[in-house]
Order: C-alpha cells, then sequence, then structure tokens
C-alpha cells in the first residue's frame, strides 16, 4: 500500500502542471470536438462575460520582445525590470498606457487591480498589434507561426467575439482554435 | 500503530540468557501520512484535461468581389441565433414570404432538422447568423452541431437588419 501511495505520489508529481493564476477565470462552453490545444506556440485571447479581452502566450521570450515593439509603437518604454515581470505575467488586459504602472506594483496587489481589458475598438486598436508583434516574435523565436486560439466565457456576448474575429480577419489570420471543454459525443443518427 | 508489536521477550527454555534481540523494523507511520499528504496535494492540484479545441477557418478576404460566388437561394439554409438561447431557421434566401421556424438546441431539435435537410438536398450551405444578444455558447453550440451532423459547407455571416425584424415580428 505504502508502494502503491509512493507511485502515485511520483505519478502525480511528474504529470502535475501547476494552474497558472490568472487574471480572469472563464468558464468556457463544451463541444464534442477531441482535439488537443497544442503545447506550444499558442496565442491566446480570451473574452471574458464582462466583454472585458485578455491576451497571453507562453513562452517568455516571445513576450518580452512583443511588449518591446508594441510599447515602441504607443511610445512607451519599458525597464529590464519591468520586461521580466511582463514575461511573467500569465495574461494581461491592460492598455498598453497603463502597463508600466501595473509592472511597478509588487507581486500581491497587482492581484487587486481590475484590468479592463485591451482596447478592441477600431480607432485604438491594441489587440491587433499585440496578435501581430506576438505573432512575428513568435515566428523569430520558436520558428514557426503561433496557433491562435479563442477562449471565450460562454456567457460572452457575441458582438465582442465576433469583433475579435474580425480584428484577426483584417490581419489575413483566418485559421483558430476555440478553445471549449469536452463534451460526450451524441450519435448522429440518419 | 502501523505495526504489531512482537513479544521481545525470548523466555526459552534453558534459561539462557540471550541479547535481547532489537526489532528491525522501524516505524513508518510518520513517512506513509506525508506519502498521503503529498498524494492528495497533488491529486487536487492537478488539472488533468487539458483543454480541447474546435477549429474554424473564416474565408479569406476575396481579392475582387466577381471572384465570389453566388449562393444558390435553393441551397441556402439559414439557422438564426437569439437572445435567450432562442434558435430560429429558414429555408432559401431571405424573402419577404420568409416564415421563421422556431427549433432549439437539443439533439430532436436543429440537428434533426439540419440532417433533414441534408438527406433532402445535400449541397445544402448553412448561414449562421448570431443575434447581438446571442451568447457565444450558443455560437459554441451550433458550430458543434455542424461537426456532428457532418455538415460541410457552413458560414458564420453577420445578422442582417432583415433577420432581426423577422424575429422581433415573429414574437417567439
Amino acid at each position: 500500500m505504502v508502494d502503491l501511495a509512493f507511485l502515485l505520489v511520483t505519478f502525480f508529481m511528474l504529470t502535475a502542471t501547476p494552474t497558472e493564476d490568472t487574471a480572469v477565470v472563464v468558464d468556457t462552453p463544451s463541444s464534442t470536438s477531441d482535439r488537443q490545444l497544442p503545447d506550444k506556440g499558442v496565442l491566446t485571447i480570451t473574452i471574458d462575460k464582462n466583454k472585458r479581452v485578455f491576451f497571453s502566450t507562453e513562452s517568455q521570450q516571445v513576450k518580452m520582445q512583443a511588449l518591446e515593439k508594441v510599447g515602441a509603437k504607443y511610445g512607451q518604454s519599458f525597464s529590464e525590470k519591468q520586461k521580466k515581470q511582463f514575461a511573467l505575467l500569465p495574461d494581461f488586459g491592460l492598455p498598453v498606457q497603463q502597463l508600466g504602472a501595473f509592472l511597478n506594483l509588487p507581486g500581491d496587489q497587482r492581484k487587486q487591480v481590475n484590468q479592463p481589458g485591451i482596447p478592441v475598438d477600431s480607432l485604438n486598436n491594441q489587440l491587433a498589434e499585440w496578435v501581430m508583434t506576438s505573432r512575428n516574435a513568435n515566428i523569430n523565436v520558436l520558428g514557426s507561426a503561433p496557433y491562435i486560439a479563442i477562449k471565450g466565457d460562454g456567457t460572452a456576448d457575441v458582438p465582442t467575439v465576433k469583433n475579435v474575429i474580425k480584428i484577426l480577419q483584417e490581419k489575413n489570420l483566418n485559421r483558430f482554435y476555440l478553445i471549449t471543454d469536452l463534451e460526450n459525443k451524441p450519435v448522429a443518427s440518419n | 500503530m502501523a505495526e504489531i508489536q512482537q513479544s521481545a521477550d525470548s523466555g526459552g527454555k534453558g534459561g539462557k540468557k540471550r541479547a535481547k534481540k532489537m526489532s528491525t523494523k522501524i516505524d513508518m507511520t510518520p513517512m506513509v501520512d506525508l506519502a498521503f499528504l503529498l498524494l492528495t496535494f497533488f491529486m487536487l492540484t492537478t488539472t488533468f484535461a487539458k483543454p480541447k479545441v474546435m477549429q474554424i477557418s473564416m474565408p479569406v478576404k476575396p481579392d475582387r468581389e466577381e471572384e465570389q460566388n453566388e449562393l444558390k437561394a435553393s441551397d441556402a439554409f439559414t439557422v438564426l441565433l437569439g437572445e435567450n438561447n432562442k434558435i430560429f431557421y429558414y429555408e432559401g434566401l431571405m424573402d419577404p414570404n420568409t416564415k421563421l421556424q422556431p427549433t432549439d438546441y437539443t439533439a430532436t431539435g436543429i440537428r434533426q432538422i439540419l440532417l433533414q435537410r441534408r438527406a433532402s438536398r445535400p449541397s445544402t450551405v448553412v448561414m449562421i447568423k448570431a443575434a447581438d444578444k446571442a451568447n457565444y455558447k450558443n455560437m459554441v453550440d451550433i458550430l458543434d452541431e455542424m461537426t456532428i451532423t457532418g455538415q460541410k459547407k457552413y458560414a458564420l455571416v453577420d445578422i442582417s437588419k432583415e433577420d432581426e425584424n423577422l424575429i422581433q415580428k415573429s414574437g417567439l
């Protein structure tokens, strides 16, 4: 029994991927699709039920490069320390202008910040910038174009989702993934 | 606790005084406790289910307007997603005589209708129009129905004013 217990401990220790402390929790709808989300090179766009849009990618290098480029575009510069902090963030939903101040906050205070979401309107379309710069950075770092995944809350509203899809289409990104939970496959009868 | 103490005295016959044998067993209780603690911890923190994904491909922006094909009215089948998880459909393209049919997201609702429609007309193209008040789950559900029923040709289309009026007029 003890042997078994240790076996299980080792098993769980090795398979465990610590759940990341994301800024927003979304409840994704379920689908019958059993395709797995790729492990590497995924840009995730999260849409929560309050129409906020968050952006995340797992590679730290990609994040740092993207931050530099997007910052430069909007006239924001970031220190090395801020860049490191940014690379450690699991996701974020702030206009780039507010990012500097946010990164200066200590970790525990950062959690209390109510992030307004990345601006996605046509006048101030920062999401498109983030997606394109991260995509280029991803090609530089990992050598392949990233997969783009949309992780929407089940109760997210359609106009926001459509808007995000439209932004991607405008950038000629026509193939992407919708993140869902697994649901049992029903039998389609003819 | 974990082991049964064996009688240590070897009071055999002969009365010979033997050296008291030390027990070779060590008490494993704390270690086992720890093992189970870790086991429970890892079991509870592990997220097993990696999220699944559903691939969708949007059409590439056409370079020229004339490259787009006209959709035949007889092939068209429109699904409208309304608020409060309502779903409607109509066959053919929009015209003044179009009548909206209500249905639902269950296996006996839209799925059967799609299957019947395809049996009678395999070249059907489904147009999915989500109203602004519908939610994202509805969108995923209907895209999922496309996969379940094996409908190959479908498109996410913006809802038109006429479609919205139709939903309003139907009063469902």
